[in-house]
C-alpha cells in the first residue's frame, strides 16, 4: 500500500449495492450502470424520475437510485410526457426494451419524440422478448430463430425488423438519436458518452434525446456470453449500423 | 358569485379549474370536445398543462405520470375512448394514484353512436380494466350538480388516493343551464401528499408501482385496496330522494339525465292524483344498497320501476340490493334513445293496473 491511494473506480451513488437477477452475460447490468453514471457525474440523482417499463428491466427501480414510476407495456414515455409537463425542472428518464418501445409502445415513443418532450430514452435493444421468454421482436433479425419464429424470421411473413433510431431521426422536430452498443469495452466507453450526452441535452432543455443500445440476450438467443458478443459484431450491428443519427443543432431544411 | 348560463361539458370545465385541478390531457371524441376547446384556452390563463395527446392509450398513461407528481390532474372523454383508458385507470388504482375521469357517455357498443347513453355503467362501477379494484363514481342530473360534483371528485380522488370518474351522459354535456360557482372553493383539509414522487432529496427514491410478483404481496395490496372501498361505502353514499312519502305504491330508480325525467314524470302524475316516488342514485360506486333497501321497505311500497338509458345495467346493483323484497321492474331505451315522460308514465300506468306480486319481471326495451 502507498501513501496516495487513489480511488479511480467505485460503484456510483445511483446504484444500490445489490446483487443483480439478470443472467450471466446478459448487458442490461451494464447499461445501468451507465445511466447511474451520467446521473452522478450531472449530479441530479435526487431530482431525476426513472420510468421502468415491462421486460426485463422491469426492476430497474431495484438497482437505480432515484424515484420511479412503473409503466404499464409500451407506455413509459407517456408517462413520461404527462410527469415531466407538470415538472420540467426535474430529470425525467425512460429504460425501455425493443418489445416495450418498438412494437407495443411504437405510437407512444413517436408521438412523445415529435412533441419534443424534454426527456430521455434508454432504448434496450436486444433484438427478442427476454422477459416472456425468447418469442420474436420486431427487431429480430432476418432468418433469427425464436420461438414464435422457430424457423428463423421470415420476412416475406412479417416484414423486416424496425430501425428506431433511423425512423425517428425522420422527424423534423429536433432531438438528439444516437445508436450504441454494449458488449465490448470499447463500445461502453462509447455509450456512456451518448447517454452522458442525452442527458445533458435534457438538463439544459434543449430536446428529446433517445439512446438506442445495442444487448445481448444471451439466455434467449441460445448462445454463450462470448458468442453473444460475436453474434452482436457479426450480426446486429451490421443491420444497426452504430453511430449518431440526429442532434439538435443541425440546420433544419425545408 | 351570479349565476351564468352555461353548457354542460364548458361548466365542468370550469369546475376543476376552480377546484384547483390545472393539468388536463385529452383527445376528441364527440359528445365532450368542448371541455378541451374551453380548456385550451383557459388553462394557459391559470398556468398549467393543456396537452392533447396521440390517443386515449397515450392520454390515460399520461395522466397516470401526471398524477404521480401529485397535483390535480384529469382527462375526460367519452365511451370508446374510455374503454382505451382502462389500462391506464386499472395501473393507477394499483398504485394508489389520484385522478379524475369524466365519461361523457355515448351510445355503444362499438362505435355506436354520439348520442346520450348510460350503457357505460358497468364499464365504470365494475372495475372497468384488469384486476381486482373500484374507482368511485359520481353521475350528475343537472348542469349545477355537474359543477358541484367535479369539484368534490377531486377531493375524493386524493382523499382516498383512487382514481374517481364522473358520469355524465351527452345530454349533461350538451345542455345549457344556469349555474353557480362558489366565489371560493373550500374543502376539508387532506392529508399532506407524502407519496408524491418529487426526487429522492433527503429520503430514500420512491417506486410507484403496481407489479408484485409475490403473491402475498399482492394480495396485501388488494386488501389495502379493498379497505379503501369499504371506507367509501361508509362515507361516501350519496343519493337524494324525491316525493317518496307513505302515499307512493311505486318507488322508481333512476340516474343522472333519466332521473330528471323521472322528477318530471312524478309531478305531471301529482297533478293526476298519481303518488309515485324516485330515489336518484349519486355515487353509483359506493351503490347506495342499504338506502334502497330502506325505502323499498316502506309497507305502502308495492313495486320498484328501474329506468335507465340502457338494457339494464344498473338494475343488477338494484336487484342486488333489494334482494327479492319486492317486485323490480324495468324500462330502458338505448343506442341514444332518450325515454320521454310519456312513455315513463305509460309503464307507471301499466304497474298501477296489474298484479305485482305474481307477475314475472319482464324486461322491456
Ligand atoms: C399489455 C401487455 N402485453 C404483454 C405483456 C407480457 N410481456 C411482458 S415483458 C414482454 C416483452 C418484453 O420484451 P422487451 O421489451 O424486448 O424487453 P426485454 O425483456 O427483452 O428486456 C411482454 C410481451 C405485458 N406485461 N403486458
Ligand atoms: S432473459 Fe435476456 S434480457 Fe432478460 S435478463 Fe436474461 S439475458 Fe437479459
Amino acid at each position: 500500500m502507498t501513501r496516495n491511494n487513489r480511488t479511480i473506480f467505485e460503484r456510483p451513488e445511483a446504484l444500490y449495492d445489490v446483487v443483480t437477477h439478470y443472467c450471466p452475460g446478459c448487458t442490461h447490468g451494464v447499461i445501468h450502470r451507465l445511466v447511474a453514471e451520467a446521473i452522478d457525474e450531472l449530479g441530479v440523482r435526487e431530482k431525476t424520475l426513472g420510468v421502468a417499463p415491462v421486460g426485463c428491466a422491469v426492476f430497474v427501480y431495484n438497482y437505480i437510485k432515484t424515484d420511479f414510476l412503473e409503466a404499464p407495456h409500451g407506455r413509459a414515455p407517456a408517462l413520461a410526457t404527462g410527469f415531466k409537463r407538470l415538472r420540467p425542472d426535474m430529470i425525467v428518464f425512460t429504460y425501455q426494451g425493443d418489445g416495450d418501445l418498438a412494437s407495443i409502445g411504437t405510437a407512444e415513443i413517436i408521438h412523445a419524440a415529435n412533441r419534443g418532450e424534454k426527456f430521455t430514452t434508454i432504448f434496450v435493444n436486444n433484438s427478442i422478448y427476454g422477459m416472456t421468454g425468447g418469442q420474436m421482436a420486431p427487431t429480430t433479425l432476418p432468418g433469427q430463430v425464436a420461438t414464435t419464429c422457430p424457423m428463423g424470421r421470415d420476412v416475406s411473413l412479417v416484414g423486416y425488423p424496425i430501425r428506431m433510431a433511423e425512423m425517428l431521426a425522420t422527424l423534423k422536430t429536433p432531438a438528439y438519436i444516437e445508436r450504441v452498443a454494449s458488449h465490448t469495452p470499447r463500445h461502453i466507453v462509447h455509450a456512456k458518452r451518448a447517454i452522458k450526452k442525452a442527458f445533458t441535452y435534457q438538463l439544459e432543455g434543449k430536446c428529446f434525446s433517445l439512446v438506442e443500445v445495442l444487448s445481448t440476450c444471451p439466455t434467449n438467443w441460445g448462445l454463450t456470453p462470448a458468442e453473444a458478443t460475436k453474434w452482436t459484431e457479426e450480426n446486429a450491428i451490421p443491420y444497426f449500423p452504430l453511430g449518431l443519427y440526429k442532434q439538435p443543432d443541425e440546420m433544419e431544411s425545408d | 358569485m351570479a349565476r351564468i348560463l352555461m353548457k354542460g361539458n364548458e361548466a365542468i370545465a370550469e369546475a376543476a379549474l376552480r377546484a384547483g385541478a390545472k393539468h388536463y390531457f385529452c383527445y376528441p371524441i364527440t359528445p365532450q370536445s368542448e371541455v378541451a376547446e374551453y380548456l385550451a384556452r383557459r388553462i394557459p390563463e391559470v398556468g398549467g398543462v393543456f396537452l392533447q395527446g396521440e390517443s386515449e392509450v397515450a392520454v390515460g398513461n399520461m395522466l397516470f405520470g401526471a398524477a404521480a407528481t401529485g397535483k390535480r390532474v384529469f382527462t375526460t372523454s367519452s365511451s370508446p375512448g374510455i374503454s382505451l383508458m382502462q389500462e391506464a385507470i386499472s395501473y393507477m388504482a394499483g398504485a394508489h394514484l389520484p385522478a379524475v375521469i369524466i365519461n361523457i357517455m355515448r351510445g355503444g357498443p362499438g362505435l355506436g353512436g354520439i348520442l346520450p347513453a348510460q350503457s357505460d355503467y358497468f364499464q365504470a362501477t365494475k372495475g372497468g380494466g384488469h384486476g381486482d379494484y373500484r374507482v368511485l363514481v359520481l353521475a350528475p342530473s343537472t348542469i349545477q350538480e355537474a359543477v358541484d360534483l367535479t369539484m368534490l371528485s377531486f377531493h375524493l380522488a386524493d382523499k382516498y388516493r383512487n382514481p374517481v370518474s364522473l358520469i355524465g351522459d351527452g345530454m349533461i354535456g350538451q345542455m345549457m343551464e344556469p349555474v353557480e360557482f362558489p366565489e371560493k372553493y373550500e374543502e376539508p383539509e387532506l392529508p399532506p401528499k407524502d407519496w408524491a414522487a418529487t426526487g429522492c432529496k433527503d429520503r430514500m427514491p420512491y417506486i410507484i408501482k403496481s407489479l408484485f410478483l409475490d403473491p402475498v404481496a399482492l394480495e396485501k395490496n388488494s386488501h389495502l385496496l379493498q379497505e379503501k372501498y369499504e371506507r367509501m361505502k361508509e362515507e361516501e353514499v350519496r343519493f337524494e330522494l324525491y316525493n317518496v312519502s307513505s302515499k307512493i305504491k311505486i318507488l322508481l330508480i333512476a340516474y343522472g339525465t333519466m332521473a330528471r325525467i323521472c322528477q318530471t314524470v312524478i309531478d305531471e302524475l301529482k297533478d293526476d292524483g298519481v303518488q309515485v316516488g324516485l330515489f336518484r342514485p349519486i355515487s353509483l360506486f359506493p351503490f347506495p344498497e342499504k338506502q334502497i333497501l330502506k325505502e323499498v321497505s316502506r309497507k305502502n311500497v308495492e313495486a320498484v320501476l328501474t329506468i335507465e338509458m340502457s338494457m339494464g345495467q344498473m338494475l343488477e346493483d338494484v336487484e342486488r340490493a333489494i334482494f327479492g323484497a319486492k317486485p323490480v321492474h324495468f324500462y330502458g331505451r338505448t343506442g341514444g334513445v332518450v325515454p320521454s315522460p310519456d312513455e315513463v308514465k305509460k309503464q307507471i300506468h301499466k304497474l298501477l293496473s296489474t298484479d305485482q306480486g305474481s307477475r314475472p319481471r319482464k324486461r322491456k326495451a
